[in-house]
This record gives C-alpha cells, sequence and structure tokens, in this order.
C-alpha cells in the first residue's frame, strides 16, 4: 500500500518518503487515540480519588462509634461533651424532604412531558421546552433565596408555625428544581417510543387517551421511572436550598412542618466549625460517604431500568 | 359512486406540507377482492392505503381534498368518527409492530380499547383470531410469552390476528411482507388468499410477483397518479398503459 506510487512511476526517493509521511500519520493517529483515551479514563481516575479519600476520611470515625449506633442513633450533638454522633434525625430528614420533593416533582415533570410529547403542537414545544430547560439552569442559591423570601412567610402564616423554614418548603423547592431534571427525561423516553406502537393502537380503533394510558406510559414507564429515580438522586444530593430553607433542626421530624437538617446540609453547615482531623470531621466524612452511596446506588438502578428500557424497545444502544 | 363497491376514492389529492403526494387518485375496491397497488417506492402508495382508514390524519400539516367513501358513506364528512373508521377498516403494517406485551395481550388490545370487559367473550375471540391468522397452532402453549419473542413472520401473523380480533370489514396490508423470509411470505399470501373469503382486502407491494399471485385486481401508481387500474390478469398480460408495461417488465423502478 505504502508504495502503490512507485508503480505509477516515481522514484524510490519519493516512495520512501511517501512511507515516512504515513508513518507519522500512523503515530499521529495513535497520539491522538491516547490523548482521548486519557481524558475519557481520567473521569474514572477522579471517581476512585473521591472514594478513596471518603473511605479514609471516613473511617476513623467507626473506631469511636460503631456503625450501628452512627447509623440509628437518635441523637446528632457533635459539639457536646461527650458528643452523640447519631446521624438517623439527618437521614429521616433527608428522605421526608426528598419524597416529598417527589410528591412536587413527580407529577409536574412527568405531567410536562406527557403535555410536551402528546399534546403539544410545535409551536408550543418550541416555546416550552427552552423555558424548562431554564429552570434547570438557574443556581440553586436563587432557589433558595425564592424559598426563604416566598414560601417561608406564606407556610408560616398559612399553618400559623413558628418559623416556615420547615422540611414542606425544602420538598417544596426541591420539587421545582428536580422538575426539569424528571420532565426532560420523561420526555426523552416518551419519545423513544417507537411511533409503530402508537400506530398499531390506533389502526384498532384506539383513541390518543387510550393510546397513551394502554401503549406509550406502559411502553415508556421503565424510562419514566429512570427519570423518577434521577430526580429524587438530584433532590437528595441538593445542598444549597435546604441549608438556607430547610430549618437546620438535627431532630427526628414528626411531620413535614418543623424544620428539619438533612444530610446535606449538615456536612455543609458543619464543615466549617469541625476541627479538622477531629471526630465530628470524620463523622461528616461518613455521612459524605453515605451520601454518596445513595446518589450511586439509584444511578446504578436507574441505569439498569433503562437498559432494559431499550431492549424491551428493541433500542439498542 | 356505486353500490357495488366496498372502498372508493373520488379525485383524491394528498399534499405533505406543500408537496403534493398523489394526485386526483380515483380507485375502487371491491368487496371481498384483493385489489393490489404497486409501483416504485415514493410514488404515494402508502400515502393512498393511509387514507382509507384516516391514519394519516395523524401526520401534521397534511392537506386532503376528494372524497373516500366506505359503503356508500363519506368518511372525511366532519362528522365521522376517526376511531370508528379505524375500527372497520384495519391495517398491518410494512414491519410487524406488536405492543411489548404478552401474546394474547396483544390480539385482546383492540377489544378492551372497544370497550368489550367480557372475559369469556374476549377468550374465545383471542383463540378465533389466531387461527384465523394461521398462529393458534404455534402459540397456543405460550400465549403469555412477550409477543417480542416470536419470529419475524409469527409476529406479522399476530399483527393480523390483532387486526381480525375486532372484525374489520376491509383489512389494509401496507408492504407486509417487505421484512420477511420466503417461508413466512408464503405463509402470510396463503393466509391473504384465505381471508378474502370474508374481508376486503387492500395490499400494496413493489413485488410484483406477489401482486400477480394473491390480487383480484391491481392499480398502478407512479409519481402520485394512478396511471392504471384493471384486473390484475389485464395489468400484467395486457397493460394499456406502455408506463405499467415499462413497469411490470422491469425497464424501470
Ligand atoms: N410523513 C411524511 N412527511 C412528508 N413527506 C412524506 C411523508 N411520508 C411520505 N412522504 C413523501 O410522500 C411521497 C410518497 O411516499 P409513500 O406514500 O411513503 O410512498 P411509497 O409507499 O409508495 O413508497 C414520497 O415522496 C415521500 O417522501
Ligand atoms: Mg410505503
Amino acid at each position: 500500500m505504502a508504495c502503490l506510487s512507485w508503480k505509477r512511476g516515481r522514484g524510490p526517493s519519493s516512495c520512501r518518503a511517501q512511507f515516512l509521511g504515513e508513518h507519522m500519520a500512523r503515530v499521529k493517529e495513535k497520539l491522538y487515540e491516547w490523548i482521548f483515551a486519557a481524558l475519557a479514563f481520567s473521569s474514572l481516575v477522579f471517581l476512585i480519588g473521591i472514594v478513596w479519600v471518603l473511605c479514609k476520611e471516613s473511617l476513623p470515625i467507626f473506631s469511636r462509634v460503631p456503625l450501628g449506633s452512627f447509623l440509628f442513633g437518635k441523637f446528632w450533638y457533635p459539639t457536646y461533651c461527650p458528643p452523640e454522633f447519631g446521624i438517623l434525625p439527618l437521614i429521616l430528614s433527608s428522605v421526608w424532604v426528598t419524597l416529598g420533593a417527589m410528591v412536587v416533582c413527580v407529577p409536574l415533570g412527568v405531567g410536562s412531558a406527557l403535555y410536551l410529547n402528546e399534546v403539544a403542537n410545535f409551536r408550543q414545544r418550541q416555546i416550552l421546552k427552552p423555558m424548562i430547560e431554564i429552570l434547570a439552569s438557574i443556581p440553586s442559591v436563587v432557589y433558595g433565596f425564592f424559598g426563604v423570601v416566598l414560601v417561608t412567610p406564606f407556610l408560616q402564616k398559612v399553618f400559623s408555625l413558628p418559623t416556615g423554614m420547615t422540611a414542606l418548603n425544602a420538598s417544596f423547592i426541591l420539587g421545582l428544581m428536580a422538575t426539569p431534571t424528571v420532565c426532560s427525561l420523561a420526555e426523552d423516553a416518551l419519545s423513544y417510543v417507537p411511533r409503530s406502537f402508537r400506530e398499531a393502537s390506533f389502526a384498532v380503533g384506539a383513541d390518543r387517551w387510550q393510546t397513551l394510558i394502554k401503549v406509550v406510559i406502559p411502553a415508556a414507564g421503565s424510562g419514566i421511572s429512570t427519570a423518577i429515580i434521577l430526580g429524587m438522586s438530584r433532590a437528595i444530593g441538593e445542598t444549597m436550598t435546604v441549608l438556607m430553607v430547610a430549618g437546620g433542626a438535627a431532630v427526628i421530624p414528626k411531620t413535614l412542618l418543623e424544620p428539619v437538617r438533612p444530610m446535606t446540609a449538615a456536612i455543609a453547615a458543619e464543615m466549617g466549625e469541625a476541627p479538622m482531623g477531629g471526630d465530628h470531621y470524620h463523622a461528616l466524612f461518613a455521612i459524605a460517604f453515605i451520601l454518596f452511596i445513595i446518589t450511586f446506588v439509584f444511578n446504578i438502578v436507574a441505569e439498569i431500568i433503562s437498559r432494559r428500557f431499550r431492549i424491551k424497545l428493541g433500542i439498542s444502544r | 359512486m356505486d353500490d357495488s363497491m366496498k372502498m372508493c376514492s373520488e379525485n383524491v389529492n394528498f399534499f405533505y406540507g406543500r408537496q403534493q403526494a398523489l394526485k386526483e387518485i380515483n380507485l375502487n375496491i371491491l368487496p371481498n377482492k384483493v385489489t393490489a397497488i404497486i409501483g416504485p417506492s415514493g410514488c404515494g402508495k402508502s400515502t393512498f392505503i393511509r387514507l382509507l382508514n384516516r391514519m394519516n390524519e395523524l401526520v401534521p400539516h397534511t392537506t386532503l381534498t376528494g372524497r373516500i367513501y366506505l359503503d356508500g358513506q363519506d368518511i372525511l364528512m366532519p362528522c365521522v368518527d376517526p376511531v370508528e373508521i379505524r375500527r372497520r377498516v384495519g391495517m398491518v403494517f410494512q414491519k410487524p409492530n406488536p405492543f411489548p406485551k404478552n401474546i394474547f395481550e396483544n390480539i385482546s388490545y383492540g377489544l378492551e380499547v372497544n370497550s368489550i370487559r367480557n372475559k369469556r367473550f374476549i377468550e374465545e375471540r383471542v383463540v378465533e383470531s389466531l387461527k384465523k391468522a394461521a398462529l393458534w397452532d404455534e402459540v397456543k402453549d405460550r400465549l403469555y410469552d412477550s409477543a417480542l419473542n416470536l419470529s419475524g413472520g409469527q409476529q406479522q401473523r399476530l399483527c393480523i390476528a390483532r387486526c381480525l380480533a375486532v372484525k374489520p370489514e376491509v383489512l389494509l396490508f401496507d408492504e407486509p411482507c417487505a421484512s420477511l423470509d420466503p417461508i413466512s411470505t408464503r405463509k402470510v399470501e396463503e393466509l391473504i388468499l384465505e381471508l378474502k373469503k370474508d374481508y376486503t382486502i387492500a395490499i400494496v407491494t413493489h413485488n410484483m410477483q406477489q401482486a400477480a399471485r394473491v390480487s383480484d385486481y391491481t392499480g398502478f401508481f407512479l409519481l402520485g397518479e394512478l396511471i392504471e387500474f384493471d384486473k390484475t390478469e389485464k395489468i400484467f398480460k395486457a397493460p394499456e398503459d406502455h408506463r405499467t408495461e415499462d413497469y411490470i417488465t422491469g425497464r424501470f423502478g
């Protein structure tokens, strides 16, 4: 191959030059390949690095507090003497706030995805989609601000509470924040449903509503679940907003109308005051590690479900 | 429009946006006969057949003029419910498109959406449809398996059974064998000949041998126009139009 030109009557020296040229080209190509591979694998390196640091920094606390009483201890008094490191109040706060957020973002997100995909005409879609994307790009501190200034006094008045900074407030704001995630992923799932399914349904005399309920939504079902799980993962990891509006009380919440301190808020609020290398410091790392595991599991589950979904619809990717 | 027609199109023009896909189509579909529509790809065969059950309404930005009759009734009138038309005029598509559900549910679906709730009745109708579609023997032991595990040919016969379950009067086939192997194709063709006794059938195909084998009447489409429509024998033995002859003898397309 390299010497093809020689046959066309050029001298052997030009053949050698061309050979060299091609050799250089091949080296260059390999080089690019390596550079991009390094870039791609760097994220893996970072992931491993993060896990390693989380492990290393959180392990010391378990020599002080056994894992069981760390996870299920009812009292989080990290600065008392003697301190107590039970993170159940923090976990439950996170759980309550996240579930509350789901109540807001699932109907909103899935509903708007259905509207966008099934009802909206071209123009409406062109206006709505970018708006929903903008909703996703608003910084969380702005959402938090919105919660403090508007939702807090509102809740305080309506429920006549001592403070409006409650789990309900955080749920509402987090729900709004997770809505774009849920919406755009659910919309993707709906748009992956092949047109042929809809056509088959119409062809036996189903109307639009029946087609939607009985064919499109079941077919997109696992894709929509993926959207919801990723929305949850977004809500549970959100920090700034809950720091601003959740109220911050590290006690086990009995209702959504009490102030709470989710795990992320605890880490963010206390990291600055925890002496480096102390028990409190390691405990906060342990919380971060648990949080990491939770979101990691959420993402894995979402990935598994969405892979099945693609197989089911015959989208091989 | 004369009474002996099952379906009939009168001066039908159809546009996708500004692009005209069908020009002044006048075509009759006789009851209990197989009408084939042939022509090179892109000539508007699918577009035409999808008008007969008002399927093209689902495509945005289209315009339709002319009239289409079913049993003498103009199905394009605003008072006609397209859902009702689609129940009476069933359709089988080019690519087998079973739902990602089990075999039984695939067929009972059409009954459910037409508000039939009686379980016994549904079961009987499912069995009957599968038998009519010549699929019963192959699937009777695995009615609750996913329909997606069937072979392509079985899937296509399942789609036919799904159509039959709602007891349509007319069956439209849009290149039903395009993605099937020769043996499955034979089975589907035999099935069409069998179904002709009870149904009126229109089939789009770009396989001329297939048109010759299964149809009684043939229409030849070219660039959105119906060039010639006649008894199949006549079309294949002694076409009037030289373009039909060119196509049949394989001189183009
Ligand atoms: N959904 C659509 N939107 C715009 N143009 C279309 C659409 N479907 C078909 N067409 C056009 O209409 C013409 C006829 O297409 P079709 O009826 O599918 O032909 P055939 O089935 O004979 O191959 C083609 O030129 C095609 O590009
Ligand atoms: Mg076609």
